[in-house]
């Protein structure tokens, strides 16, 4: 049993005190406020106890209520009316005593604040004579009450008031030695002082509490930044790092393809999920597997990391034949069509990959055939038949998505395939009633099927030996781990790797000649057949283990496939693999507050980004900011706008403006020499701290959190400027010139350490700050190595070059614009609940079906015009207008309708209103 | 409410003779009228009782242990959750999901008081949760939905839709 305390925290006191009366032996740690000890608490919670079984107790009065249970005494339930009541009544009104007393300095208040509770205990304990809470001898009620109300109580300057009956039981009990002991020991004899380091990491306490009331505004964190202490050796072993200057160490090579491992060299390869071919990628697609993955290799290359970072499209399956059948190509054809659009989306976002290649090439059927032949030979692969639905008429099997019918367990009238998107349940085509070939709409037959499967049971031990490793030594996210802990737990089943369709790797097999490899088999080789299409030594990287680091970048949902079931492909082909050390997943992205989806054109697809107008590296900004990491989060037009104009506009974009025009207008464009004082020293250190924070956290893969870093340099900057006021200066004396000389010197070196530390996050916008400051290459690769070290880059006499502004606002109008556009059929208005069926979703089968006279580009454009249409008639209605004008706006609106049904080739009814659909 | 919570309580223990309440200040603390001596004053208290007279001890916990763990979480109810502000919610449903992690109950294996109480004061906060957040504290999600389901719970509440997780995408399957 363990006790952890903090000194100064008043809730400490109860337990020591609790500990000492009842002589309890349980070893006692003194730790820090901030130190979070429990570890299923969020925020930091003292004291707590972890009991014999491993759970932690994490409430003062639970812990002393255990500390007098195992001593013998159980709790009345009289104390456990006090005990409460402490809890509920007492310790608010403390809090705000003490809030005031030790922080605010209005001592005289805390009358007021105690009055009622202190009353009440008066009135109780003079009723009830006797001399403790609960009767003639000393309870836990007595030692907490006690506990809680020393540090006001014992204060001789708080004059309380007269309650008689209370100071009489106080004295008794503080008349007991161990009570004051343990008090001795909390407060350490400071009084009300002694507590002051844990009040103010407190929240200001609410005058009314509830859930309705508003959280008080104050900044927790504040003075936990600015007033970081930074210790003499701390100081110099800064400046020692300033004055060191750009290394002398050869400048980062440009890269030399083919990028192959090299002994002594961390090597690490990246891939990113691979998207699939026959969508446009949304946002949320992107932030994911690419731009996270991308991020995180640019960070790589400039610690001097030997990096590889590979994708592609994934291009085989059910759904590009669907896309296909649908826009009246070939599954080639629809694949060279996305993969240029895909290659150019990325681009466009500064995707820097060293390969961008797809799945459909001889190479992936050279090594998934490889692969397979090995499970084979290994005896990891079994047979089964399989009970599936084929349409006659279309003379082939029906993939699950290429069939509809009735849910078996809700009576859903179009559940898919394979799941039913009224009751969520998984469903197995085979039982769908009256299923129904979505092609041609007959009615397809049972017929079965002979079947390959990954045996993975058979190599679910060898899987945990190797998971083991992999999570404790490597990077893996909580979710990625969650995710594989709950596959094993659920026990791994067989696993079907083929499939009944043409587009696809086919199975060399010659009892399974007419079927393609399933693509969750398939898919993952693309990361192989990928880097084999860029190099031929691709086995360098891939059958490496030793020399090699893999991280994989994903959404959460792709977990298992990477954790589990193509490690064991990969076990099973025993050729020496190398397999993922660190898996890095994220968490959704939502869209304003709801999903993306391609078919209700809702959200912001990749190439539309371009169309806002809005800069490549602010979108690449934005979606690293709310990166769903940990959690999901949600892209917000408004939001977006916010940070752009507070955190780049304001914060970032001026510093870094600030500090370039102020070398320009006041020194001739050359950085003046500067004399550091210790304010400045302090500086330097707060910033090189930022800069290992971000290091340590970009080490671990933690992209979003480490971007708060860069932006609080910016903001330690801003302040430093404001405070040191070098426009002023620069017009005082010799002294004053000097100071605005230095602090202008400082500024500008920050602004160019902010640079190198953007470059993962902003590229074009790092290059252009370099550029403006005509800062020399060799900054990038010094200050990034090791644990970070920030130097004075650009030395007195240094010229910068041509200053401007980095960023631009974005205006309400402009964004409420672009929310419009994208908003899809969500309109925002709460008219719409109104008017539920104003505007008809188009149904899913849109992407399915063919009908003659199908115009995606005109439904789009009319999709507009009816969205539109449909505000302007809510407005009328809205505004009482004239039941003549309304009449004719809505027949408008209703000719719009059809002619839009007609170019989404549905029936010009309007359409009843359907449950969700997959997008 | 908490009244009601009480009286829901007082049916779950099969108490037949209902007994007295009224509630006390601003914050409506309830308070029980006892006959054969003072009132007794307070939602975790009450309930602590209510089980004794039942003859139901092992609803409070069995060990010392369990006991302590049960008094904490229906202090926590009655602090932590009772007067929480928009912004403790995200991080209640966090801890305590996270708490949930390897546990049926509260206090472990074994259903107790605390799993009732804590279950009457966390529904008005599942009722806010978007499906996504059920998502997101799916051990909360889980408790939840199995307090709500335990025989004889429930009473004065509506029942909340715990959606399914859907956490793969149908394109493995």
């Amino acid at each position: 049993m363990e006790l952890f305390v903090s000194e100064g925290n008043p809730h400490c006191l109860k337990v020591l005190a609790a500990l000492e009366v009842t002589g309890v032996q349980c070893s006692v740690q003194y730790v820090n406020h901030e130190e979070r000890v429990v570890p299923f608490l969020s925020r930091p919670t003292l004291p707590a106890l972890l009991l014999p079984t491993g759970l932690h107790l994490f409430s003062s009065n639970a812990i002393c209520r255990y500390l007098f249970e195992v001593s013998g005494q159980e709790c009345s339930e009289f104390c456990n009316q006090w005990l409460e009541w402490e809890a509920t009544d007492l310790q608010p009104a403390l809090l705000q005593a003490l809030y005031m007393a030790v922080l605010q300095g209005k001592g005289s208040e805390v009358s007021t604040v105690l009055q009622g509770p202190l009353k009440f205990l008066d009135q109780s304990l003079s009723k009830g004579g006797m001399p403790y809470l609960t009767g003639e001898a000393v309870s836990v009620a007595d030692v907490v009450l006690w506990a809680a109300l020393y540090p006001v109580l014992s204060d001789s300057s708080q004059a309380l008031g007269e309650h008689k009956s209370v100071n009489g039981w106080f004295d008794r009990v503080a008349s007991i030695h161990s009570c004051l002991s343990a008090a001795q020991k909390v407060l350490q004899g400071k009084g009300l002082q002694g507590m002051k380091s844990y009040m103010q990491r407190q929240p200001a306490p609410q005058s009314s509490q509830g859930r309705n009331t508003q959280p008080c505004n104050c900044n927790p964190i504040e003075g936990e930044e600015g007033e970081r202490a930074f210790s003499e050796e701390e100081l110099e072993a800064a400046i020692l790092n300033w004055s060191k200057g750009l290394s002398t160490s050869p400048l980062a090579t440009d890269r030399q393809h083919p990028i192959l491992p090299q002994e002594g060299k961390r090597n690490i390869l990246v891939t990113s999920a691979l998207p699939y071919v026959n969508n446009v990628p949304h946002l949320g697609n992107i932030i994911g597997c690419v731009l996270s993955a991308d991020v995180f290799s640019r960070y790589g290359r400039l610690r001097g990391w030997n990096l590889l970072f590979v994708c592609g499209t994934d291009e085989y399956g059910t759904a590009t034949e669907n896309k296909a059948r649908e826009e009246g190509l070939t599954p080639q054809l629809i694949c060279d069509k996305y993969h240029a659009v895909h290659s150019s989306i990325y681009k466009w976002f500064q995707i820097d990959f060293d390969f961008f290649g797809r799945t459909t090439t001889e190479k992936q059927t050279e090594i998934a055939q490889d692969i397979f032949w090995r499970l084979h030979k290994n005896g990891f692969l079994v047979e089964d038949t399989v009970e599936q639905l084929r349409c006659e008429q279309c003379q082939r099997f029906l993939a699950d998505r290429f069939v509809e019918g009735i849910c078996p367990h809700c009576k859903y009238p179009e559940a898919r395939g394979d799941q039913c998107d009224k009751c969520g349940r998984l469903i197995n085509a085979v039982e769908l009633r009256e299923p129904q070939c979505k092609v041609c709409r007959q009615t397809p037959v049972i017929r079965s099927s002979k079947h390959l499967f990954l045996d993975l049971p058979k190599l679910e031990t060898q899987l945990e030996q190797w998971l083991e490793k992999s999570t404790s030594t490597g990077d893996w996210t909580t979710n990625a781990k969650q995710i594989t802990r709950s596959w094993l737990r659920d026990g791994l089943k067989p696993r079907c790797i083929t499939r009944d369709l043409l587009w696809g790797t086919p199975v060399p097999h010659p009892d399974f000649k007419e079927k393609v490899f399933y693509v969750w088999f398939d898919a993952p080789i693309g990361y192989l057949s990928i880097t084999a299409n860029y190099t031929d030594e691709w086995e360098k990287w891939w059958k490496n283990p030793h020399q090699v680091e893999l991280y994989n970048f994903m959404a959460k949902d792709n977990v298992p496939f990477h954790s589990v079931v193509f490690p064991c492909s990969l076990l099973g082909a025993q050729d020496n693999y190398t397999l993922v050390s660190h898996l890095v997943a994220t968490e959704y992205l939502n869209y304003e507050d709801t999903k993306f989806s391609k078919s209700r054109g809702v959200g912001v697809f990749g190439d539309m980004a371009k169309d806002t107008g809005i800069p490549a590296d602010v979108w690449r900004f934005y979606l690293l900011y709310v990166r769903p990491e940990g959690q999901d989060s949600a892209f917000s037009w408004a939001d977006m706008a916010l940070k752009n104009n507070s955190e780049l506009l304001n914060n970032l974009g001026n510093f870094i403006n600030r500090a370039g025009m102020f070398v320009t207008k006041f020194f001739e464009g050359c950085v003046p020499v500067m004399e550091l004082q210790q304010e400045d020293k302090k500086l330097l250190a707060l910033v090189g701290w930022e800069l290992q924070q971000y290091i340590q956290l970009m080490d671990k893969v933690k992209i979003r959190d480490a971007l708060k870093h860069i932006l609080n340099i910016s903001r330690h900057g801003n302040q430093y400027i404001q405070v040191n006021e070098p426009w002023k200066n620069i017009k005082g004396g010799d002294t004053e010139r000097q100071r605005a000389g230095t602090v202008t010197g400082v500024s500008v070196n920050i602004a160019c350490l902010l640079s190198v530390m953007l470059m993962p996050y902003m590229p074009e916008v790092s290059q252009t700050i370099r550029n403006q400051l005509n800062a020399p290459q060799s900054c990038v690769s010094t200050m990034l190595q090791g644990n970070g070290t920030f130097v004075c880059s650009l030395c007195a006499g240094h010229r910068i070059g041509t200053v401007s502004p980095l960023f631009q606002k974005l205006e309400a109008d402009q964004i409420e614009a672009l929310k419009k556009r994208f908003g899809g059929q969500q309109t925002p208005q709460s008219a719409a609940s109104t008017q539920p069926a104003a505007v008809p979703a188009p149904a899913a089968a849109v992407e399915v079906v063919t009908v003659n006279g199908v115009d995606p580009e005109k439904a789009k454009q009319l999709t507009q015009a009816v969205a539109e249409q449909g505000d302007k008639v809510r407005a009328l209605k809205a505004q009482n207008a004239e039941k003549a004008v309304i009449t004719a706006e809505v027949a408008k609106l209703l000719d719009l309708k059809k002619q839009l049904a007609l170019a989404e080739g549905k029936s010009p009814e309007p359409a009843p209103q359907k449950g969700k659909k997959k997008k | 409410m908490a009244l009601r919570e009480l009286s829901s309580l007082e049916k779950y223990l099969g108490l037949k003779k209902p007994n007295k309440y009224s509630t006390q200040g601003d914050k409506k603390v309830p308070v029980l009228q006892n006959n054969n001596g003072p009132p007794m004053l307070g939602l975790a208290t009450i309930a602590c009782h209510l089980a004794k007279e039942a003859k139901r001890p092992e609803l409070l916990g069995d060990t010392a242990e369990s006991r302590a763990v049960v008094q904490q979480w229906l202090e926590y109810r009655v602090t932590k959750l009772d007067s929480c502000t928009k912004e403790d919610i995200k991080f209640i449903l966090k801890d305590l999901n996270l708490y949930l992690q390897d546990k049926v109950y509260l206090a472990g294996n074994r259903f107790t008081v605390a799993d009732t109480l804590m279950y009457y004061g966390i529904h008005p906060l599942i009722v806010d949760l978007a499906i996504q957040e059920k998502e997101q504290y799916v051990n909360v999600t889980r408790w939840f939905d199995h307090i709500q389901h335990y025989p004889g719970v429930r009473h004065h509440l509506p029942p909340v839709v715990v959606l399914k997780n859907r956490i793969y995408t149908s394109r493995h399957h």
